[in-house]
């Protein structure tokens, strides 16, 4: 069970996000600039609210009240941003390995084999497809053994056959390693077909 | 005369003076670069100042720091250790006028890394020294490279503030381009000479070294 509960002032925009996400797959939707993005920084400790709460199973990542602010190393969440941004400078195997931590991290071989890029981990970055991109990021979140994963527009560079390939791998996440997803979409379709919840956000607050 | 002695004395503060400047160097750039701080601009002030000050006023305030009624000079000569016209004031000139270069090269660097690679990378469990050393170093890597062979080339060449804190003494502090000098300045232009083109082949060697180091890693 995650609770968000909220506010974050950011320029001249405020997010206002009050949210309890108990659904295996919570989709944040949204036209863009409704505080999706936000959402998720504010999550995985990248950008910090002005007040409230955030909990993920009871372990409080933010409590402005008990002025309690987890640096983004010690909240166990996984990230994936829309550009994905793979090292580099890393081949496959040592992206995948980067966030490996040795008793709470799942298997290599059962994270790639899930995902279908065994064959590709000894190759460069440089040489991977957008859908195959797109798995070794997914695979490089989970290999640090998140108790969360945050997928921002994780389909939306993909054209839609290749969507239809990828959803596939989202779901074994879900079903097989029973790790809460929260996933961004603009995609009505996308999140229909995948999502269990959504929670609409409309100029930076919660739409009803 | 020695020519050679000169010039592996000089190439060898150059050295020592970029090994010097490295550490604090890449930290400053890095700072500057992704940090924001009380005192940043007055940082950011202090770095780019030797480049603008003539270097012989650089050389002064130094002297005036690190001369025995200076500072720092006074402490360090209840710990035995003299800096002022000793080899170490070389060095220590050499850093610091090579110094706003490197710092400027490497920040340029660092900025351009995409800040999305060390977000990720933190939210993957690594600490900010990990993300460092892992992500942002190695991915600024040639714009370091490049600020350290400009520092190492400027330490070369160094004149105006070795001067005035280290002096020309023979095969103590004299330098190539403090050479250049004296002996222009006494009428031994063949000499003067010399070490002229003795610096122009050690500025090519320098320069394709570098070349080579970068070209290796763009490979």
């Amino acid at each position: 069970m995650i609770v968000v509960d909220i506010v974050l002032v950011q320029g001249t925009f405020t997010l206002e996000m009050s949210a309890r996400l108990d659904a295996p797959i919570t989709a944040l939707f949204g036209p863009s600039g409704s505080g999706k993005t936000t959402t998720l920084d504010a999550i995985a400790g990248l950008r910090m609210p002005s007040r409230g709460t955030i909990t993920v199973n009871d372990r409080v990542l933010f409590s402005s009240e008990s002025r309690v602010n987890l640096p983004p190393h010690h909240r166990h969440v996984g990230y994936m941003p829309q550009d994905v941004a793979l090292f580099p400078h890393m081949d496959v195997r040592k992206n995948l390995l980067y966030g490996r931590h040795p008793g709470v991290s799942p298997e290599l071989d059962r994270v790639v084999g899930m995902l279908e890029i065994d064959r590709l981990v000894d190759r460069r970055v440089n040489d991977l497809s957008g859908g195959e991109r797109q798995r070794v990021a997914l695979g490089r979140a989970l290999m640090s053994g998140p108790s969360l994963l945050l997928l921002d527009e994780p389909l939306a560079a993909v054209d839609v056959p290749l969507r239809r390939r990828i959803l596939p791998y989202l779901q074994r996440v879900r079903d097989d390693l029973k790790i809460p997803i929260v996933y961004v979409s603009h995609d009505r379709e996308e999140v229909d077909e995948l999502a269990d919840a959504v929670i609409r956000l409309d100029g930076g607050r919660v739409a009803v | 005369m020695d020519a050679w002695q000169i010039a592996w004395f000089t190439i060898a503060c150059a050295g020592l003076a970029t090994l010097l400047m490295v550490p604090p160097g890449v930290l400053v750039a890095w700072l500057l670069a992704r940090r924001q701080f009380p005192g940043r601009a007055l940082i950011e002030a202090l770095v780019s100042l030797p480049l603008v000050l003539p270097p012989v006023a650089t050389g002064l305030v130094l002297l005036m720091l690190l001369g025995r009624r200076g500072a720092v000079g006074r402490v360090l000569e209840r710990l035995g250790i003299e800096v002022v016209f000793t080899w170490k004031a070389v060095v220590l000139a050499m850093a610091i006028m090579g110094f706003p270069l490197l710092v400027r090269t490497a920040r340029a660097g660092f900025e351009q890394v995409n800040e999305r690679y060390e977000r990720v990378a933190a939210t993957l469990g690594a600490r900010p020294m990990r993300v460092f050393m892992t992500i942002s170093l190695p991915l600024a890597w040639p714009s370091v490279l490049a600020g350290a062979v400009l520092g190492f080339a400027r330490a070369l060449g160094e004149f105006g503030a070795t001067i005035v804190v280290a002096g020309s003494i023979p095969g103590q502090t004299r330098t190539l381009a403090v050479a250049i000098y004296s002996f222009t300045e006494t009428g031994q232009d063949t000499q003067a000479l010399t070490l002229v083109l003795m610096s122009v082949a050690i500025a090519f060697v320098a320069l394709w070294a570098a070349n080579r180091l970068a070209s290796r890693r763009a490979a």
